[in-house]
């Protein structure tokens, strides 16, 4: 038997059918839909007089359009219009949904996992490319197109070319005051915002074996900023324990838990596979990262400074000038005199209980700078409850930060939650493009510490000094 | 689907890398159900000044681009989100085919276009286009030069043509099973519909663990 890495066994074990174009039409376990993504395909569905193939395998939420302030009236009515669409459309599919009044709701990505849906050696997909999230389990995971999603619920498979495999070994221990998000921005800053595109990255290493389940999510979320549609991370007994835990309804209980387990030990890697690129990071001597400019590959150690348009090797000069118009900054500033005026810490990068007991442990006693309005914003409803229940609440409201209901919020400003034109945010997502957190916002992405950290101070600090 | 066989027009001309779905359509543009109407909003944060006005100094409102109907653009096309309400925007706006450049860039390649994106367009009928940063350059050069230029695009043959007194052309790839579908406008789902029966007999020995 070849050698294969974790990516191939999964990749496999769901081959329906090899297809003459040389195309694999795979079976999709695991459905996510939210309210953005999904009208257009059950459209397409009642227009050609198709129904859904699964609907048990299919999971639905309400994310990205929801006010985290006020849920109860929601007034943009355009946006009501695409949840009480969702809302139809599962009724009339027979899709269980998690909406605006479940004590489930939350970020796609964030339930996911949370209710047990993730499970290790399926294949997850979902439209929205954040996906790769789910790739921690050990599962095949990617964002969709509106088409391909119409094709899922239709059919249960996808038609798909097969990847590469880049292995990204993080070697060493984590330092303090450096965690999961400042790993994948130094990934990115090192292979480009193109580095993994065709692409399923696999994480590995010293590094990344002694993060939690929570920490790993954070780094596959990114491997679609690094150009892989997924990123996968062997399930060990951590993940083991992860799916064990209370309350995950979709996860396998005793008897079939235990004849999971057995089937997932041996997803791992073989020893001798071999992969297509890799690329070794030592961790010892790293940083808390921070962006700068308007791609996630523009990023530098927190105590680097803004760098000149011909010293950025990985950039046009032209596109660092834009970027450094765009962001407002000269070169030769520190970066830790940048001063910020919003901070945001939420989105399915940074939003899950450990990201705010981290952000809490900072904010514990102080007070947000009088010149920053900070939220923190929950993944999902029951993450909120949990953070209620450890008081963590109180913590933020108390040092002067916002405690909002759970949803994608700032991370995207397709919400009431957005930046104003020329903004400067402290931001736990994702995506520091132009205008992602509102039309003129610039972003900068940060870890959870470091955003608090930031909230208080008013300006950007090398966390590692507070802790 | 539309089918994609030859196109004729001009071109326009984005030359920037990483442009991702962001600008091509801001989200404020996602809230609507249906699969139409997006012409407006494509790259509207670039487009439209803050009273919604065109800005004059974005390309696409220059007026030797005001007709064009191919995009040419940067390296890494269409990065970022998964919305293939990016792919309509083009289409509707009334572009058949977008061309970007491969670049070598510190020993790395970087495509064209982010893999979503192109999957996406794939789709709908939108034709996109890789070539060398050479290439792309001499085709900036020839439509910078002579900006009226008609050029066609020729799926079947795999070419771009410049209809100048002495043609230029360029052949370009593209995988068989993407030229196929865009060539006949194939619906995806109804080709994998014939596979039903496979479909149901994996299901049977297959484990989803739900
Ligand atoms: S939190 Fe942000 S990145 Fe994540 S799904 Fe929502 S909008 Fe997308």
């Amino acid at each position: 038997m070849t050698a294969k890495t974790i990516f191939e066994k999964v990749w496999g074990n769901h081959v329906v059918q090899a297809l003459p174009d040389g195309n694999t039409l795979l079976y999709i376990d695991r459905h996510l839909i939210h309210e953005v993504t999904s009208p257009q395909a059950f459209e397409g569905l009642r227009l050609a007089n198709r129904k859904v193939r699964k609907p048990t395998l299919t999971f639905a939420t309400m994310d990205h359009n929801v006010p985290t302030d006020n849920r109860t009236s929601i007034k943009d009515l355009i946006a009501k219009t695409q949840i009480e669409t969702l809302e139809k459309n599962c009724k009339e599919f027979g899709i269980i949904l998690y909406g605006l009044d479940s004590d489930k709701q939350g970020i796609v990505h964030v339930i996911g996992p949370e209710l047990g849906i993730t499970l290790p050696g399926t294949t997850v997909v979902c439209g929205d490319s954040h996906t790769s999230t789910h790739g921690a389990f050990g599962a095949l995971a990617f964002g969709i197109g509106t088409s391909e999603v119409e094709h899922v619920l239709a059919t249960q498979c996808l038609v798909q070319k097969k990847p590469k495999t880049f292995l990204v070994c993080f070697d060493g221990n984590l330092p303090k005051g450096v965690t999961a998000k400042d790993l994948i921005l130094k990934l990115i800053g090192e292979i480009g915002t193109a580095g993994g595109t065709g692409c399923v990255l696999e994480y590995a290493g010293s590094a990344i074996s002694s993060l939690s389940m929570e920490a790993r999510m954070t780094i596959c979320n990114m491997s679609i900023e690094a150009g892989a549609r997924a990123g996968m991370i062997a399930p060990d007994d951590t993940t083991f324990q992860y799916i064990a835990s209370n309350n995950r309804p979709f996860a396998p209980k005793d008897k079939k838990l235990e004849k999971a387990i057995s089937d997932w030990r041996i997803l791992k890697t073989d020893e001798k596979a071999s992969y297509d690129r890799q690329i070794t990071i030592d961790v010892h001597n790293m940083e808390p990262q921070i962006t700068w400019g308007t791609n996630p590959g523009m990023v530098l150690g927190i105590n680097g400074v803004i760098p000149k348009p011909e010293e950025v090797r990985s950039a046009t000069k032209a596109d660092v000038e834009s970027a450094l118009k765009y962001m407002g900054l000269t070169p030769g500033t520190k970066l830790t005199d940048l001063t910020v005026d919003v901070v945001f810490i939420g989105s399915c990068t940074n939003s899950r209980i450990e990201d705010l007991r981290a952000a809490a442990q900072i904010f514990k006693g102080k007070k947000v700078s009088p010149k920053v309005v900070a939220l923190v914003v929950p993944g999902s409803e029951t993450v909120k409850k949990q953070a209620e229940a450890e008081g963590l609440h109180k913590i933020f409201t108390a040092a002067g930060a916002e405690w909002r209901n759970s949803g994608c919020s700032m991370c995207l400003a397709m919400n009431p939650d957005k930046l104003k034109s020329g903004e400067r945010c402290a931001s736990t997502s994702n995506r520091n493009f132009e205008g992602r957190q509102g039309k003129g916002g610039r972003t900068h992405l940060v870890s959870p510490q470091m955003a608090a950290a930031a909230a208080i101070a008013g300006h950007f600090v090398d966390v590692r000094s507070w802790l | 689907m539309k089918a994609f066989t030859k196109h004729t027009g001009t071109l326009a001309i984005i030359n920037r890398e990483n442009i991702d779905t962001d600008q091509i359509i801001s989200k404020e543009h996602l809230k609507s159900i249906k699969k139409t109407g997006y012409e407006k909003a494509l790259f509207s944060d670039w487009r439209y000044d803050d009273e919604g006005k065109p800005n004059p100094s974005f390309e696409l409102n220059w007026p030797q681009y005001a007709k064009a109907t191919i995009l040419v653009t940067g390296n890494n096309f269409g990065c970022g989100s998964s919305r293939e309400h990016a792919v309509w925007a083009i289409i509707q706006y009334g572009f058949a085919a977008v061309i970007a450049p491969r670049i070598e860039r510190n020993g790395n390649t970087i495509p064209g276009f982010a893999d979503i994106f192109k999957n996406n367009s794939s789709k709908n009928g939108l034709l996109t286009i890789e070539l060398s940063q050479e290439e792309v350059n001499r085709i900036i050069q020839i439509a910078t030069h002579k900006q009226d230029v008609q050029v066609t695009i020729d799926l079947t043959q795999q070419s771009i043509t410049f209809n100048t007194e002495k043609p230029q052309s360029f052949s370009f790839k593209i995988d068989a099973s993407t030229k196929n579908k865009l060539l006949e406008g194939l619906d995806d789902i109804g080709r994998t519909e014939k596979f039903a029966d496979t479909i149901t007999t994996f299901e049977t020995k297959h484990n989803t663990y739900l």
